[in-house]
């Protein structure tokens, strides 16, 4: 375990490298110089040339590298030219609004999700169970930047049940809370449907064990049974399958952010693309890069803890 | 292949598919015929409308037919789709196969590779890189092929290892036939009846994002109608009017509802094995 479990953290550092690295040669081999695209076309050479200078464009490839890499291990992912400030500070400050957002999002799916799924296993090919899947489908299949759009028309602005905007007063936990609706339903909406049918597929192979079996022969109530010992196993992938599809919840919540103009990683990425502001492009793909990296490593180390088969395939 | 459909209609989730699908499909194909009015007429005078007999879905700020532009619009969602996914697929099954088939070293660096694209979130990689090469469909399309090509990459790999072992491909070597013609002539069938399965379930995922990507004016320019910049359009009007949001939604919901449902009944019927899991 310990031997699978230095492999797969090396694994992830290894490709967060190149994963900057690619990046950094994207900015680099595209055509246009970014300090000129910042400046516009009104921009005199010399001004150009000060700004790569601070930028530290003029540098070799290579060295502007090593350079980000080094500051990087001390902390330091560069300034944003437009407001001065550490790109760090600005990351860090919008991080906690969309980790709120992807938690509030993915509880709510479990909350319903895993009942529904759990239900739809134990009734098994009734008719509810039928509606249960198509619905499950139906909601995973919505692109969650439309469900965002339709609820944003629907709650906010015609019935005026919930905030349009923003984030909610700071400080203020109520406020913050009815913002967090409707992000939270747009992003949560296919999740309901996955954990549903996830939990429906593990729980009916876990009704199925011999473990079960012997509970029941023991006269155990069949609410125990389910709740106590099926579903508790039953439940496990989803832990595994939320790490993997980080991914989409970080794609997700960019749309949700945009669309309800909340704070957040996804609107700060957005808007520092839209000012070309590369300092805070890179420190902010970067750090969603190394969220949605540790995310997949954790569950891939849980399900190798879970499961011994998988440590000897690395 | 007649059989097919006839088998998936008899199925009622792969029937509502079907529909869905061939009405999106049709839409797209026939939209000279069938569009009332040219998608990207102005007509200030009957900007903001609400549904009527003249414009089904209503008009625009700049008085374009709704209803027409949602009909153009699937065009380039569909291109987008089949590209795309023709594109990632030709390139992920060579990968994949000579991953799973070539050295070691080979297939290891092939897997980072992979490992590497699918550590950025697809959206967030497209952002970045729309904002270095500018906004058009071109580059679109380009982004969706490199981070779909893993998918199917992936998926070719194992497929490849698994068949790699059987005793035909062994006798096959003994025999002294070419690395190309075994990849050729047995890996590649074996290989591509799950491919297919998951390429007809990424049409939804890629029409989705192709619209979002437009819908962030990352996408097509305008006047060029596309769901996603139908969509925009609504965002921007929000206040004034919800029918640009009703027309964006309605096609990119029909659509991926439809293809996913049909995908679904397809993969019931190609392989029972898969069938009632996840």
């Amino acid at each position: 375990m310990l031997l699978y479990l230095i492999k797969r953290v090396t694994l992830g550092v290894v490709i967060v490298m190149l994963a900057v690295t690619l990046l950094f040669c994207m900015i680099h081999l595209v055509p246009g110089d970014p300090a000129r695209i910042l400046l516009g076309p009104r921009a005199t050479p010399e001004l150009i040339a000060s700004m790569s200078a601070r930028m530290g464009l003029d540098l070799p490839m290579p060295v502007q590298v090593l350079r980000f890499f080094a500051n990087l291990l001390r902390g330091d992912l560069g300034m944003d030219i437009i407001t001065n400030r550490p790109v760090t500070e600005i990351v860090f400050g919008q991080l906690p609004y969309t980790l709120w957002l992807i938690f509030t999002a993915i509880v709510f799916a479990a909350l319903i999700g895993i009942p529904l799924g759990c239900y739809s296993a134990l009734h098994r090919n009734t008719l509810a169970d039928r509606i249960t899947g198509v619905v499950s489908v139906a909601c995973i299949t919505a692109p969650a930047f439309v469900v965002a759009l339709c609820s944003l028309l629907l709650f906010a602005v015609t019935l005026q049940w919930f905030p349009a905007v923003g984030a909610g007063t700071r400080g203020d936990v109520a406020d913050q809370a009815v913002h967090l609706v409707l992000p939270a339903f747009a992003i949560g909406l296919s999740w309901i449907g996955y954990l549903a049918r996830l939990v429906r597929a593990s729980m009916l192979e876990v009704m199925g064990e011999n473990h079960i079996r012997t509970a029941r022969a023991y006269g155990l109530p069949e609410r125990v049974v389910v709740y106590r010992y099926a579903l508790k196993l039953a439940v496990l992938p989803t832990v595994t399958v939320i790490g993997v599809g980080m991914g989409f919840l970080l794609s997700a919540a960019l749309f949700t952010e945009i669309v309800f103009a909340r704070p957040g990683i996804g609107k700060l990425i957005y808007d520092s693309i839209v000012t070309r502001n590369y300092p805070v492009v890179m420190g902010s793909v970067l750090i969603s890069t190394v969220l949605f990296v540790i995310s997949t490593t954790v569950s891939d180390l849980v399900n190798a803890w879970l499961d011994p088969r998988i440590r000897t395939s690395l | 292949m007649i059989d097919v459909l006839r088998r998936v209609f008899g199925d009622p989730l792969g029937r509502i598919g079907l529909i869905l699908v061939t009405l999106v499909t049709v839409g797209a194909l026939f939209a000279a015929f069938i569009a009332p009015y040219d998608p990207i007429a102005l007509n200030i005078r009957d900007r903001l409308q609400d549904p009527s007999a003249a414009h089904f879905l209503g008009t625009d700020q700049l008085g374009r037919d709704l209803f027409s532009r949602v009909l153009y619009g699937g065009q380039v969602a569909l291109k987008v789709a089949l590209i795309t996914i023709g594109v990632a697929l030709f390139i992920g099954v060579a990968l994949g196969m000579v991953a799973g088939f070539g050295p070691r070293w080979l297939d290891n660096a092939i897997m980072l590779f992979f490992d590497t694209i699918r550590s950025f979130p697809t959206v967030m990689f497209a952002l970045a890189t729309v904002a270095l090469v500018g906004p058009s469909l071109e580059t679109v399309i380009a982004v969706i092929v490199v981070t779909t090509i893993p998918n199917y990459g992936r998926v070719a790999r194992t497929q490849t290892l698994s068949i790699k072992s059987n005793e035909y491909i062994k006798a096959e070597r003994a025999m002294g036939a070419s690395t190309a013609r075994m990849l050729s002539v047995h890996v590649l069938p074996n290989v591509m009846g799950p491919l297919m399965i998951l390429a007809s379930m990424d049409i939804p995922t890629v029409i989705a994002l192709e619209a979002g990507l437009s819908f962030l004016g990352m996408g097509v320019k305008p006047p060029t109608p596309s769901w996603g910049s139908i969509l925009n359009d609504g965002y921007t009007l929000i206040r004034n009017t919800p029918w640009p949001i009703v027309a964006g939604s309605i096609p990119l919901l029909m659509v991926t509802l439809g293809f996913t449902f049909l995908g679904e009944s397809l993969r019931d019927l190609i392989d029972p094995k898969l069938r009632r899991t996840v």
